[in-house]
């Protein structure tokens, strides 16, 4: 079997740096005004590594972010009074990307409240069941888990074999179509189900990237939903009931030969 | 024409006219029915010819209340271009199912994100809202295009001459906005923009909401920016 037998997954990521950054901050409940800039690069850059692992097309700018955190951390690293003669009006090395951040930080509050507004909507019906409706869109259609929440469990289940690999030789091969049907059938078993689960019984870096690949295909082909109950708590898989579309990943297909 | 054998209230009349639209009723709309049948009608009808807008809008307001006090699972909404009847959020799990409609669809996070800058922003520039939110945004422009959440409402002055994107009437119903003020926050994202503007040397222009639905320019015609060229140089 060839690499190009292989279902190839084609999935965009319309977040961006800031949105990582964002993230990260969250998580880690730093404050954005004092942010510890080389713990954070150190996690930007991990997760820059994960989403180059999993093909995910990231935009460009993830790597010119990834500069400018360099840049200010070597700042960062130099005497306070040799840094103000070097740029005499600025002050705080950081000050930009958090200006940036918190601007950012506010329309995506403004984004949550229209989310409210748009959920309280989508029960009001006028006159003769008229109701505004939305075309299909094309990306993700992630709205209560962020793709960094899900990178970040698909981290976890990573470092939980990563001592493992070595053991490993003869390499066995797992398909995206394969963890596709799994994961449906999984799914269809028990109603619903965590995404820790679904790594459970994954035991080398390859499957689980087979898996987590897999469970994105399904979000964007709008076979399951992810939910989270918190920010940062488990993630739970939730089928939508819809039916399959054609250009679903068969396992046979690639399992065939 | 028959003459009503007991004379409705103009409350009632309103709230008539709801039940048998299927759309939004306006008050211009209402005197203008009342005149027409007052030219033809005798008795009441012709006095209902008289009402003044203010009136209509009470009447409007006073249905409203009164329906809203009885709890009966429908209320009226205020909407862009008037009033209209529609059910209580409360009782929608089940109209959905009797109506048979389906998942609702919603926005993912980045095209909701995306959509708020436009909407607190414009008219605003793909630039601009790529500045906001670190990474490119075109393929979302797009979506939002499509599902006709933005327009195109015309071209910037910037080197280029860029789009400006805005909301339109759509937008404001799928989030059930009467205007753009009614946006949340509007005053302190606003206040931003301002500042932000100030800062690149741009005049700030109308933030929205007398615009919505009037903005009628043409996709490379005149553009929106152009108040402080207007002064002719011969």
């Amino acid at each position: 079997m060839t690499a190009q037998d292989e279902y190839k997954v084609q999935l965009d990521v319309f977040e961006g740096p800031l949105d990582l950054l964002l993230y990260l901050i969250r998580k880690d409940e730093v404050d954005i005004y004092d942010i510890p800039i080389e713990r954070i690069t150190n996690q930007y850059m991990q997760y820059i590594d994960l989403m180059r692992m999993l093909d995910l097309n990231i935009a460009g700018e993830f790597i010119v972010m990834a500069a400018t955190l360099m840049m200010i951390k070597s700042r960062m690293l130099l005497p306070e009074d040799e840094r103000t003669e070097m740029e005499e009006e600025e002050e705080d090395p950081r000050w930009d990307l958090v200006r940036q951040l918190v601007e950012y930080k506010k329309f995506k509050d403004a984004a949550i409240h229209l989310q409210g507004l748009e959920m309280e909507r989508e029960n009001v019906f006028e006159r003769e069941g008229g109701e505004v409706k939305l075309q299909p869109q094309a990306d993700l259609a992630l709205q209560d888990v962020s793709i960094f929440d899900l990178i970040s469990a698909f981290n976890d289940a990573l470092s939980r074999v990563a001592k493992e690999e070595l053991r490993e030789i003869f390499a066995e091969r797992f398909t995206v179509g394969e963890k596709v049907d799994v994961i449906m059938e999984m799914i269809r078993e028990k109603g619903q189900i965590l995404l820790t689960d679904l790594f459970e019984r994954s035991a080398s870096r390859h499957e689980i990237v087979c898996t987590f690949l897999a469970m994105l295909e399904l979000i964007r082909l709008r076979q399951i939903q992810v939910k989270q109950k918190q920010r940062f708590s488990e993630i739970l898989i939730i089928g939508t009931g819809e039916s399959p579309p054609e250009t679903m990943p068969i396992a046979e297909e690639v399992s065939d030969e | 024409m028959s003459e009503p054998q007991v004379i409705p209230e103009l409350k009632e009349i309103v709230g008539a006219m709801m039940f048998a639209s299927k759309g939004s009723v306006s008050v211009g709309q209402v005197r203008k029915v009342m005149k027409k049948a007052a030219e033809e009608g005798t008795g009441a009808v012709k006095d209902f010819g008289r009402v003044s807008e203010k009136q209509i809008e009470e009447a409007f307001a006073e249905f409203s209340r009164d329906l809203h006090e009885a709890k009966l699972g429908f209320n009226v909404a205020e909407v862009a271009n008037g009033y209209r009847l529609e059910n209580d959020a409360g009782c929608g799990v089940w109209l959905r199912t009797l109506l048979e409609k389906g998942k609702p669809s919603r926005l993912s996070r980045p095209s909701m994100e995306t959509l708020a800058i436009i909407a607190y922003r414009q008219p605003c520039v793909r630039s601009e809202i790529e500045a906001v939110r670190g990474v490119a945004v075109d393929q979302i422009l797009r979506n939002l295009l499509d599902m006709q959440l933005i327009r195109i409402i015309g071209r910037s002055e910037l080197p280029g001459r860029p789009w400006l994107f805005g909301t339109t009437e759509k937008f404001l119903e799928h989030f059930g906005l009467k205007n753009l003020n009614d946006l949340p926050g509007i005053e302190e994202l606003r206040r931003m923009e301002e500042q932000i503007l100030k800062k690149e040397g741009i005049s700030p222009q109308g933030t929205g909401e007398e615009e919505e639905g009037q903005l009628e320019f043409e996709a490379d015609g005149e553009s929106v920016t152009g108040t402080e060229n207007t002064e002719s140089e011969e």
